[in-house]
This record gives structure tokens, C-alpha cells and sequence, in this order.
């Protein structure tokens, strides 16, 4: 309940890269001087399964999770996980959801269909909801791997962290050759 | 000092560097992975994979006893098979300093039991340490080293999934020097455990956990914290996050040691405050010993003996509000599935199949049990497969028999699968075992084995020749097969499920996700000719995450297969399905 704390949810599925999202936020959020905790669940989620991973900064920080009903951000890489976590978030927190869908194993196999309507359930509960096409965004900037960066780029402008300490993250955790585009792709995400 | 954010398991290498360890040695297991594949950035450490637990095991202690700080690392039920070393190495003691990092799993994220380790402290009479954060991974493994020498006896340091993998602010230090240089020193006495030297050592050793104990009131990482002294709660570990979350008035006694308690600190805290709670995961391990003392608190009777804490839940223990949230919503399920082009896809459709009943074992292929292929009918522990196959044909009628199939994977025989298969053909079982090797230990996120040609440090190795193994422990029927071919594994498993004595089929396909160019490398990507498919769903039985059914969009329920080129490897498997010839590779 520490109202200095900032809580956000990255989720979406294996695979997707939200652990590197999320250890590029940490580390921004470090260097900007605040504490840090950032939590999630490696193993059996990294074969194609729902992943969410929990990060928290402020003055201090306790517990590495995120309290069900305190998030501040949602930061969603696949739409049907993002409303899957929405229990997560706070009365009045913020939706940021990269507009992609991944069937999962019952509707790859055609038990039933992907869910429709999926923008419309998280905007009848939350008004500060941003749809982005990261793809788009990142084919734009020069690599469709970078969709990622494009959604830390748009999460950016709701954060209290200078644009140096994303820029510093960005070449620290993003490999040699990549930092480029990626950099190109947190530019757009910011002007979206 | 250089800040910098860490995961428990880093910060545990980080701690263990710094310490001045020289051998680090483990067998992988979620969540303790990622120490010894930390540990192997620090040259100065001698960092391997080991076939199991127990001989990592071993390898730290024959380590310590010729002088060097040694690590050995595991998860919580790594401990088991380690188990009967550990409870002979607190009689001997160590020489080098000694830490047994245990990573325990509650609410079983990716686990077949949530056992708590702590017992096996109190159980091996072993002192054992609990940090909270990845700062105090790294300060509590630095100083488990030095307990260990100061009171010759293994130290074990328990984590658990949420500070292993969770990730908070760490502050570095230097490495140690000056510790004295490993050299050969004879003491039969202390390190040969025959019942003569046992019964000197034992005695030792309860004196020992007694001393420590005491000095345990006085050691900084066991501390009182009042505030408001209405409430006072005994924790340790990631539950200290939680109580400070949650309860943030409340006086907290942190134990950093929970084997053995500092009854005296608890005492005083106990004195100090109205109602006294222990609040921690999985067993009332530590309240058991509270209430043994005389001393009333509340514990278990508000906290669940199963699964993780969390702040709701604590939240919910003590009746405060919960935050307002959104409900949850019913979405379709997104359970993890074996990879696209993973060579196990094709075994376990044959034995569905075959209609075989499939004694499985830990690992990706653990997935088999998923649908659409859910062909997997028992899993216990590692390497259990082939023994209970073997004991299913002990009790069932001759016909029945011939369904039982073993089904373990490379690293998983070789860890503890061998002594199966050895009794396998010493008791003359008529069971089949079926050894997917992949060339990896996959589950835990691509480690090396000792039939995979690479060591931890990533040097080639010898290659165990799995073959000539099973040869040599007298299996006669052992076929070796290319499990992308499904008219030949169908044609190999069937013959050998009818043959009434023991037989070994090994795959020999790669994992997918092995990234050295000469093992693995991805085909042409295969595509679904529209015009041709009939939508009669056979590629879908395999489940492959690359094969998408797509509704015609009529309301009937017919549709067409489609295959995603982005995830298709080209393994083949979904074109020797299709009956109407509608799958092929894109030229």
C-alpha cells in the first residue's frame, strides 16, 4: 500500500522477450536511483506458456511481487494475457497492450476459438488504455524483434525516469548490434 | 562500491566468488540453475555439470577435504538423491569451507512436490542459513563459508523459487585472499566413518549445533526489529518481505539461521511483544520449536501448509482489506507445450498410438502428458521410469505386459535412469524403455550432460555412447532410431513392446533449441497447400505450436490447417501425417 511504490506487470507469453523488457526497466529504474525488486517465474513458463514478471521500484521496496489490485501499469506483449492479468492492476491504472495474438494449444488444434472482443472487455474497466502495433512500430524502425522496445518506449512517458537512464539500459542490456534499432524503436514507442 | 541488480542465483555465485571459492559443482534444477551457470563467469572458480545431485555432492566434499572453499548446488528434491553424504558429512566436517545451496519450490512453479528443505537441516544436523533478498544471497553465502570453517560443519543456505529468481539492488566486494592453499593432509580419524570414528563424532557434532546456537543471539543476521510491540512476528526469508509489506507496524524478530534457532533471541523477542506470530512457508518448522520452547504464538492455524505466501494472502491471513481488483476472467488455458520440431512429438503420438501405458519421467518430454498427444500415465522423480515399469509387469497379466513402456530422456537416465535399467535386466524385465535422447538437458534451459560432448566451461568431452551402455549392462535388444521418421518408430516401438524380455530404443534427434550449427540446424519451413487440404485435423494430433487450425468462418466446423513459417523447423513429422499429401516444404 506504500503510495511511493511503482508497480508493473509485464506479461504475455514464452518466448515473447519480457524478461529482457523487464530487466531493461529494472535497470533504468536503478540507475535513476531508486530501489528495485523485480520477480517472475522462469522453468516450465519458458515453453510457450503464460509469463508474467512483477516489477517494483520507490524509495524501498519489500515484497518482489505485486499485490493483486496495486498495479500501476499493465504492460501487455500479447492481448489475451493482458486481459488474463488485469486482476493485477489498480482502480484506474494504465493499460499498455501490444495488439498481437498467439493462439494457445486448444485453439492452435481447433478445440475453440481465440476470444474476440478482447479490447473491448480491458477498456470497459480501464480508460487509460493504450492498443499499440508493435509490430508495425518495430518494421518501421528496422526489425519486428524490437515490438518490445516500441511498448518500453510507450510505457516511458507514464514513468518518473530521466530518457539518459533508458538510453544507458538500453545499450547495456540489448546485444551489441542490436542497440541501434532497438534505441530507433523506443524513440517511436515514446511518440506514439 | 559498484551497485548493480542481481538475481538471487547470481548473487549466490557472485557470493561465492568473492568468498574465495575454488569448486563449484551441481545438476541442474529449477529454480538453483543459474548459480553454477553464474558461477562459471569467475575463472577463479572450477565450475561442472555433475550426472546427479549426489556426486555433486561428493565432487564439493572431496573438494573441501583437500583444503578448497567448495559449492555444491541443487533443487529441493536434488537433496534427496544428495541425501546420504550430507548426513555422513556433518559427522566428518570439512576442511575447506563447505555450502549446500538448496533452492526450494513452493507452490510447485515447476516441481512435483513442494518439500521443505528446512528439515533436512535439522534432520542432517547441518546449520543452514535463509536469506530474504540478493543482497543478503551474497553476504549470507560469503559468511556460510566462513561458519563452516569456524564450526568444521557443511553449511546449507535454502532459497526459494522468488529469491532465486527475483532480482534486487546488490552491492559488490572484493574476493577474499590469503585463504591457505589446498594441499593433501591425512586425518583418517575425522574422515573415515567407521563406527569407531562415528561415535567420537557425533557428540562433537551436537555440541557443535548447541554452540552455535547460542552465539547465534549475537550474530547480525539474526535480529529484533521493534516497532509496535502489539504484534510480533518471528520470519525469515522472502516472508520477511512480505510481513514488512504488509504488516508494516509490526516488531519482527529476521532469523538469517534457522538451523539451529537462537532460542535465547527468541525468547527476549517473545517477552517483548502481546501476541506472538510466526509467519512462514510450507511446514511450521520453525513454530514447532517455538511452542517445543513453552512459548504460545500463532502460526499454521492462519497460514496454509501448502503453497507459496503471497502479500494477498497474508493480507487475507491477518483480515485486512484487499486492494479492489478486476475479476478474473475465463480465457483459454496457456499451458507450456513442447517446441515446434521437438523430436518427442512423434514418440509420444506412436505410443498413444500403440495404446502403450507410459512410465515417464522429469523432463520436457514430462509434457508428453499434455493434450492433444496425453500420453504419459505416471511421473515421480527422476529416473523413476524404468524401475516402475519394471514393477507394473511384476503384477499384471502376460498381454498387459507387453504395453508397459519406460520413457526418460538422456540426462535423466544417466542421472539415476541406469541403476533402472540395470535391475531391468537383471530381473529379466519384459518392459520396453525408450531413451529420447536429445544431446541436452533441456528442461532446465539447455545444460550440458555427460553424453552431450561438452563440459559447463563449454570444453569438448567425451560423449558417453549410449549404445554401447545398454550393451554393457546385457540389454540384447537396443534399437536406435530417428524419432522424425514415424513409420519407422512406429514399426521399431511395436516390435519391441511385443518381445517378452528387456529392450532399449534410443532416439537420436536433437533438441531444437540447441544452438551449436553442427547438431542442430532448421530444414525448410513446410507450408499447407489450401486447395489440397481436406480439414480432416490429422496434423493437429500432434499438437506442434506451429500447426494452426483455421475455422472456415461459416459457422460449420469445417476450416484448414495453416503452419506458421516463423516457427516451423522443418522436421517433417505433420507431412508424413497428412493423407492427402496437402504439406509440403516451401522450395
Amino acid at each position: 500500500m506504500n503510495h511511493r511504490i511503482t508497480n508493473i506487470l509485464l506479461v504475455g507469453v514464452g518466448g515473447q522477450g519480457i524478461l529482457l523488457a523487464s530487466e531493461i526497466l529494472s535497470e533504468a529504474a536503478m540507475m535513476a536511483g531508486f530501489d528495485v525488486k523485480k520477480s517472475e517465474i522462469h522453468g516450465m513458463s519458458q515453453r510457450g506458456g503464460s509469463v508474467v514478471s512483477h516489477v517494483r521500484f520507490g524509495t524501498k521496496v519489500f515484497s518482489p511481487i505485486v499485490p493483486e489490485g496495486e498495479g500501476d501499469i499493465l504492460f501487455g506483449f500479447e492481448l489475451m494475457e493482458t486481459v488474463r492479468s488485469l486482476p493485477f492492476l489498480k482502480h484506474g491504472g494504465t493499460v499498455v497492450a501490444n495488439d498481437l495474438h498467439i493462439s494457445p494449444p486448444s485453439v492452435l488444434i481447433g478445440q475453440e476459438p481465440y476470444p474476440d472482443g478482447l479490447a473491448e472487455r480491458i477498456r470497459a474497466r480501464f480508460s487509460d488504455f493504450l492498443l499499440v502495433d508493435g509490430q508495425k512500430i518495430a518494421t518501421d524502425a528496422g526489425n519486428v524483434r524490437a515490438a518490445n522496445t516500441v511498448l518500453l518506449g510507450v510505457v516511458s512517458k507514464r514513468l518518473s525516469i530521466p530518457q539518459e537512464m533508458w538510453m544507458e539500459a538500453l545499450e547495456k542490456m540489448v546485444p551489441g548490434k542490436a542497440v541501434d534499432v532497438n534505441k530507433r524503436a523506443f524513440l517511436m514507442g515514446q511518440e506514439f | 562500491m559498484k551497485r548493480t541488480i542481481l538475481s538471487g542465483n547470481e548473487a549466490i555465485a557472485r557470493g561465492a566468488y568473492e568468498a574465495g571459492c575454488l569448486v563449484a559443482c551441481a545438476y541442474p534444477g529449477t529454480p538453483s540453475t543459474e548459480i553454477l551457470e553464474n558461477a562459471l563467469q569467475y575463472t577463479e572458480i572450477n565450475s561442472s555439470w555433475a550426472p546427479n545431485e549426489k556426486v555433486a555432492l561428493e565432487v564439493a566434499i572431496g573438494a573441501s577435504f583437500g583444503g578448497g572453499r567448495a559449492l555444491c548446488t541443487m533443487k529441493h528434491v536434488g537433496v534427496n538423491v544428495a541425501a546420504d553424504p550430507l548426513f555422513t558429512l556433518s559427522y566428518t566436517g570439512v576442511r575447506g569451507g563447505l555450502l549446500l545451496v538448496v533452492a526450494d519450490d513452493p507452490e510447485m512453479h515447476s516441481s512435483q512436490n513442494e518439500q521443505d528443505s528446512r528439515n533436512y537441516a535439522k534432520f542432517a544436523k547441518v546449520p543452514m542459513l535463509e536469506p530474504s533478498d540478493s543482497q543478503e544471497c551474497k553476504e549470507f553465502t560469503r559468511l556460510a563459508f566462513e561458519l563452516s570453517e569456524q564450526y568444521d560443519t557443511p553449511v546449507m543456505l535454502r532459497s526459494s523459487t522468488r529469491i532465486s529468481h527475483g532480482k534486487s539492488v546488490v552491492e559488490l566486494g572484493e574476493r577474499v585472499t590469503g585463504l591457505p592453499q589446498p594441499r593433501l593432509e591425512k586425518n583418517p580419524a575425522k574422515l573415515v566413518m567407521l563406527p569407531g570414528n562415528a561415535r567420537v563424532r557425533h557428540p562433537v557434532v551436537e555440541q557443535s549445533l548447541i554452540d552455535l546456537s547460542k552465539a547465534a543471539a549475537t550474530l547480525p543476521f539474526n535480529r529484533i526489529e521493534l516497532r509496535d510491540t502489539t504484534i510480533g512476528v518471528i520470519t525469515a526469508g522472502i516472508c520477511y518481505q512480505y510481513v514488512r509489506e504488509v504488516l508494516p507496524n509490526a516488531s519482527t524478530l529476521k532469523l538469517g539461521l534457522v538451523h539451529p534457532l537462537p532460542f535465547d533471541l527468541i525468547r527476549e523477542f517473545a517477552a517483548q511483544v502481546d501476541t506472538l506470530y510466526v509467519i512462514e512457508e510450507l511446514d511450521p518448522f520453525i513454530e514447532d520449536r517455538v511452542k517445543a520452547m513453552g512459548i504460545s504464538a500463532i502460526g499454521k492455524e492462519i497460514i496454509s501448509l501448502c503453497g507459496e505466501l503471497t502479500p494477498g494472502r497474508l493480507r487475507s491471513a491477518f483480515k485486512l482489506p484487499q486492494a479492489e481488483a478486476a475479476p478474473a476472467e475465463t480465457l483459454p488455458g496457456r499451458p507450456p507445450n513442447m517446441c515446434p520440431g521437438c523430436p518427442h512429438r512423434g514418440v509420444f503420438y506412436t505410443l498413444k498410438q500403440l495404446n502403450a501405458y507410459i512410465t515417464g519421467d522429469i523432463g520436457c518430454y514430462t509434457l508428453g502428458f499434455m493434450p492433444p498427444l496425453s500420453a504419459m500415465d505416471t511421473c515421480v522423480c527422476m529416473g523413476a521410469s524404468i524401475g516402475m515399469a519394471t514393477g507394473v509387469t511384476k503384477v499384471v497379466s502376460d498381454q498387459e505386459k507387453k504395453k508397459v513402456v519406460a520413457v526418460i530422456g538422456d540426462s535423466t537416465f544417466l542421472h539415476t535412469g541406469l541403476n533402472g535399467l540395470m535391475d531391468m535386466v537383471y530381473n529379466n524385465s519384459p518392459a520396453t524403455v525408450i531413451i529420447l535422447d536429445n544431446s541436452i538437458t533441456a528442461m532446465t534451459g539447455r545444460q550440458d550432460n555427460p553424453a552431450s560432448g561438452f563440459t559447463l566451461m563449454d570444453d569438448p568431452t567425451h560423449a558417453i555412447n549410449l549404445p554401447l551402455l545398454c550393451k554393457a549392462l546385457g540389454v540384447k535388444n537396443i534399437r536406435v532410431i530417428n524419432p522424425l521418421d514415424l513409420e519407422e518408430t512406429r514399426r521399431v516401438i511395436a516390435e519391441e513392446m511385443e518381445r517378452f524380455e528387456p529392450s532399449v530404443i534410443i532416439t537420436n534427434k536433437p533438441c531444437v533449441l540447441i544452438n551449436r550449427a553442427d547438431i542442430f540446424q532448421k530444414g525448410p519451413v513446410y507450408a499447407v497447400d489450401s486447395g489440397t487440404c481436406s480439414g480432416c485435423r490429422a496434423c493437429l494430433k500432434i499438437g506442434c505450436p506451429a500447426i494452426e487450425w483455421v475455422p472456415a468462418g461459416d459457422g460449420s466446423k469445417k476450416g484448414k490447417a495453416r503452419i506458421d513459417p516463423l516457427l516451423c523447423t522443418g522436421c517433417d513429422v505433420c507431412r508424413q501425417l497428412c493423407t492427402f499429401t496437402a504439406i509440403g516444404s516451401v522450395k
